[in-house]
């Protein structure tokens, strides 16, 4: 009776869509905050480093990323298909804007998640595009095993042939891509600091009304499990994981 | 200490009495901005009509069909609007007034909204439900056909259910009982869809979903219900749902949106698990 384009092609169906991907956006930026937290450890970056590498090397992440990438375009597209959609909904507007107690996030998810977009477009570039395309710089760290002091030292790309990490003399020594140096440097620009800031402001508001309204499309509206969702939705996503991202650009500003 | 305390309540007794006084004698004089359309076909206007001598004690319908006396004794096309019971129970008054579905009082329709809720001198203005599924009539009526179309795609059971039970007949517990009884409350007026910024009509749709989808009665129709109601929702061209629960803050039956969420159960069960 029923198929998969008639349920998903419905107007709760496409909700349904933009749910989906919506919480899987929220759950990588739980891995994303918890990842970058190691540019907070002072080590020149060893950890991040290592990170960043584990991250674009190891096939299941690589997976995972490629999800990623479809569902920030699938829950892009669909938002303006839906918003288009409603619009048509009803042609002539009210000549005096409805009072109706919706907190405001709610009905500028569109404008919020448009600054979202344009802030993943650049950070991407920023960020993503220049590791990918090796145009990050090289480092070499060298840690003794004994006392576990570190030294590094930037390296050319003729030094440099791949990440490698091997133990010579009792001496750890790590070859890297240097995307600490790149994220450090980019954030001693003032006005990238303010540009990240404000794009974590509009996270939160997105996330605040988007999180818990998820749960509501996927019909999970309990009376004892709301008040839980709420909860997660108001100090986990929309303060807690912006506060933890916000802090990135601004110590790197202040300390590096 | 007894002549004070007489001397209180005489002080309130002639407060009261000159506040009723003031409310007796204190005709307002307001004036609407009224929507005026022809029909579906041609596009419409405001026109400012003054609402002299109107008492705080009428309904908003009545201080509109004083308008229209009005109207009518100059030879003047009267406003059409939607009433019926006038007892808040039919759904058929509809009127967005100022920008308020049903106007600005919580849980009121629009023929139980009382003249007392505005100052003398306000303006009033007045517009019809907005929504491409919702085609004006005329003036501030509105078709709404649509929902009856929703209905007849499902809304009903094809069991025989005898005549009415006596209490406590049905084995079904009395939250869940209630709960349906909430739903069953929606009295279609479409409040929900004049509320909501993308025209939805789903605090509708769920709680006819919701009536019978907690009931035995209801369970033989009840996933093919859900989907034929939605998809029903869908081709009369009603927007989709933003969560924003402005339908639940202007619904006159104060419907919940957890029906909203249970129609969402129960479509994506239909669509994906029992259908």
């Amino acid at each position: 009776m029923s198929n998969f384009s008639s349920a998903f092609s419905s107007t709760l169906g496409r909700k349904l869509v933009m749910c989906l991907t919506g919480l899987f956006l929220c759950s990588f930026l739980i891995v994303h905050l918890a990842g970058n937290f190691q540019l907070f450890k002072n080590d020149d970056g060893l950890a991040f480093n290592q990170y960043a590498h584990f991250m674009t090397h190891f096939t299941p992440i690589k997976v995972v990323s490629y999800l990623l990438y479809s569902s920030i375009i699938i829950h892009t597209i669909w938002a303006i298909v839906i918003t288009l959609m409603n619009r048509k909904a009803r042609p002539i507007s009210y000549a005096i804007k409805p009072k109706d107690g919706s907190i405001w996030s709610s009905r500028n998810m569109g404008i919020l998640g448009t600054i979202l977009f344009v802030f993943i477009v650049v950070h991407m570039a920023n960020f993503w595009y220049k590791y990918h395309s090796g145009e990050t710089p090289y480092i070499e760290y060298r840690t003794d095993i004994n006392s576990g002091a570190t030294m590094s030292k930037s390296i050319n790309e003729s030094e440099f042939t791949e990440y490698v990490s091997f133990v010579d003399n009792g001496v750890q020594v790590t070859k890297s891509e240097d995307l600490y140096k790149e994220v450090s440097n980019a954030f001693q620009q003032w006005w990238l600091v303010i540009f990240y800031v404000l794009a974590m402001a509009a996270l939160a508001f997105h996330l605040v009304h988007g999180f818990q309204s998820a749960f509501q499309t996927l019909g999970w509206n309990h009376h004892k499990y709301r008040p839980l969702i709420k909860f997660i939705g108001l100090w986990v996503f929309s303060i807690g994981i912006p506060l933890g991202f916000a802090a990135m650009p601004i110590y790197l500003f202040l300390f590096k | 200490m007894r002549r004070e305390r007489l001397e209180l309540a005489k002080s309130q007794i002639s407060n009261l009495t000159s506040q009723i006084k003031i409310r007796m004698s204190g005709n307002m004089n307001l004036t609407l901005k009224v929507w005026r359309q022809k029909n579906s076909s041609t596009s419409g206007k405001f026109v400012t009509y003054k609402a002299p001598g109107i008492s705080p004690d009428m309904s908003f319908l009545e201080m509109l069909d004083v308008v229209n006396e009005d109207l009518v004794k100059k030879s003047e096309d009267p406003i059409q609007f939607d009433h019926d019971c006038r007892e808040g129970i039919c759904g058929m008054c509809s009127l967005v007034i100022n920008g308020e579905p049903h106007g600005p009082k919580r849980a009121t329709t629009t023929c139980q909204l009382h003249m007392r809720s505005f100052k003398d001198g306000d303006t009033i203005v007045i517009e019809p439900w907005r929504a491409a599924a919702f085609p004006v009539v005329k003036d501030l009526a509105v078709d709404r056909s649509a929902f009856d179309r929703i209905q007849q795609a499902g809304g009903y059971v094809s069991i025989g259910t005898g005549g009415v039970p006596d209490a406590n007949e049905i084995a079904i517990p009395k939250v869940i009982a209630d709960e349906a009884f909430n739903s069953a409350t929606c009295i279609g007026c479409g409040a929900c869809v004049a509320a909501c910024k993308n025209a939805s009509a789903m605090l509708f749709v769920s709680a006819k979903i919701s009536q019978y989808a907690m009931l035995p009665q209801g369970q033989p129709e009840r996933y093919a219900r859900a989907e034929a109601m939605v998809l029903q929702m869908d081709d009369e061209g009603f927007g989709s749902c933003t969560n924003t629960y402005a339908c639940e803050a202007q619904c006159p039956k104060e419907i919940k949106v957890t029906n909203i969420a249970r129609m969402n159960r129960e479509f994506f069960n239909a669509e994906f698990i029992k259908g």
